[in-house]
């Protein structure tokens, strides 16, 4: 079996005359968290949304486990398909649902686990994610916080092979935020999922990163370790990364 | 200008395929999810029982008024005792269906479409297609399966309770024996006027909820404008066609069934 397990080739997508993306190339490893910075509205989201099909490519080519992106998804539940999440930058929690309903949900419309087993997970999850008070409330009457954990449930709650992590961090307070990013981490190591993330926060997710791709101008003009980026002799990426507070950050 | 009028026409063509085909989708989908009955259940629930009571009021005084309206009439022509037939007739073939439908899109349709319309802005239909859940089969296809039942019953009811009001405006208040009105009624309603109005029912509920879930499903790519607006005019434009299909499609079936 391949250690590249989500490779992406020659993508391309334009909406109008503005071309979003213009040839994205990457490789990403099995169990590795890949971390996509850039600036706002370059098309980082975009990218994911490719990937997880929800916008459809001009062009390139995207594969999941040697196979291409449809047919992995059409085949998530069956023997060797890849089960896949996605966390959505605004959560997209269903609203007219209570949170337990919300974090149960991909397992009771796709599994055929019994209400036992369904519930216990849930539980699990809830306790897990310090949630459990809250489980028969609706996102409405959450904290931005508390909904972020509890979309963060929802996309781990199938043990995914691999997440989507669309800014899973925005809108937390510093605390919150450490928590979340080790809290990716942590269940990185526990199910030995691939994470693909896009963020913003700079330079606290490149210590949960394996790799660190900069978006720019439609091409990922950097990838490597986290550690290289200091290293790379791109002005703009420099600049990029001064003005995303790295440097002093890196200093303290 | 002939360029425009098929250009025109192909978009027209096309919308009408589009629309078909989501149904059709919409419900093999919903075919192939779990918990099927509990969705239908709670889908009949949303489109059915949240109708019954709108239905009634309109049903009582749609029969109220055609009692009036038709005992002047017939009284000229000496005719009262017909009212029971002119009642029962008008509305198990054509007020029943009609006005049920466009009751049910004022209601029911409306919310469905801006509903899903929320639910597209909100991102909820791509966190369901990234949960490998069909979201046309887990939206739309409990509510397509659930109109085919809940139209022709509340229909049913319409004509029910019209008829009685009828009885009321034309018995009770102007005096046309009740025995005879009844006993009309029951005389001039043959099986074809019932099945036909269920045909009819059916239909319009297979037309309208797959009009405000397909506006409301592409409101993102369908309206002119984004946002709360982009939902605004989604449910409109829902109400409105589903509102002129059910006249087409009634004139339609009608010139079938005559």
């Amino acid at each position: 079996m391949s250690d590249k397990f989500l490779s992406i080739s020659g993508l391309k997508k334009h909406f109008g005359n503005n071309r979003v993306l213009d040839g994205i190339d990457l490789e990403i490893e099995r169990a590795s968290i890949t971390t996509i910075i850039g600036k706002s509205g370059i098309g980082k989201s975009v990218l994911l949304k490719c990937i997880a099909n929800l916008v459809l490519a001009d062009e390139g080519k995207i594969q999941l486990d040697g196979r291409p992106i449809i047919q992995s998804r059409k085949t998530a539940r069956q023997p060797g398909g890849v089960c896949f999440s996605y966390m959505f930058q605004n959560n997209a929690l269903f609203d007219s649902m209570t949170i337990s309903e919300n974090i149960s949900m991909p397992l009771l419309e796709t599994t055929s686990m019994s209400t036992h087993e369904l519930h216990d997970e849930v539980e699990g999850m809830l306790g897990r994610l310090e949630l459990g008070d809250v489980s028969s409330s609706y996102p409405a009457e959450l904290s931005g916080g508390m909904r972020k954990r509890v979309a963060l449930g929802r996309a781990l709650i199938t043990k995914p092979q691999i997440v989507l992590f669309d800014e899973p961090t925005t809108g937390l307070d510093p605390e919150r935020k450490f928590s979340v990013l080790e809290m990716i981490a942590n269940y990185r190591k526990q199910f030995g999922f691939t994470a693909l993330l896009v963020s913003h926060d700079i330079p606290e997710v490149f210590e949960i990163s394996d790799r660190v791709a900069w978006l720019d101008q439609g091409t990922l003009r950097f990838i490597g370790k986290p550690e290289e980026l200091e290293l790379s002799a791109d002005l703009e990426l420099s600049r990029f990364l001064d003005m995303a507070n790295y440097g002093r950050n890196k200093t303290e | 200008m002939i360029r425009t009028i098929g250009s025109s026409t192909l978009c027209v063509v096309a919308e009408f395929g589009g629309i078909a085909n989501f149904a059709v989708l919409s419900i093999y989908e919903f075919c192939c999810q779990r918990r099927r009955l509990a969705k239908w259940v709670l889908a009949v629930h949303e489109i059915g029982v949240r109708c019954v009571p709108i239905v009634a009021i309109v049903g009582l005084f749609t029969g109220l008024v055609m009692g009036l309206q038709l005992y002047y009439t017939l009284a000229r022509l000496g005719a009262e005792a017909a009212l029971g037939d002119a009642v029962a007739l008008s509305l198990i073939r054509e007020l029943g269906p009609v006005l049920t439908a466009l009751m049910i899109v004022g209601q029911a349709g409306s919310s469905l479409a801006s509903e899903i319309g929320i639910q597209r802005n909100d991102e909820q239909i791509d966190a369901l297609q990234t949960m490998g859940i069909d979201a046309r089969g887990y939206l739309v296809g409990p509510r397509l399966c659930a109109s085919f039942i809940c139209f022709p019953i509340l229909t049913a009811c319409f004509d029910l309770i019209g008829i009685f009001g009828g009885y009321l405006t034309g018995s009770v208040l102007l005096n046309v024996d009740a025995g005879v009105y009844w006993n009309h009624v029951f005389s001039s309603v043959q099986f074809a006027d019932i099945y036909g109005g269920f045909i009819k029912a059916a239909v319009f509920g297979f037309l309208t909820i797959t009009i405000c879930a397909y506006r409301g499903f592409y409101t993102h790519l369908k309206s002119s404008s984004r946002g709360v607006r982009g939902v605004s005019e989604s449910a409109t434009r829902a109400v409105v066609f589903s509102s002129v299909a059910v006249l087409a499609a009634d004139y339609l079936i009608t010139s079938f069934l005559i």
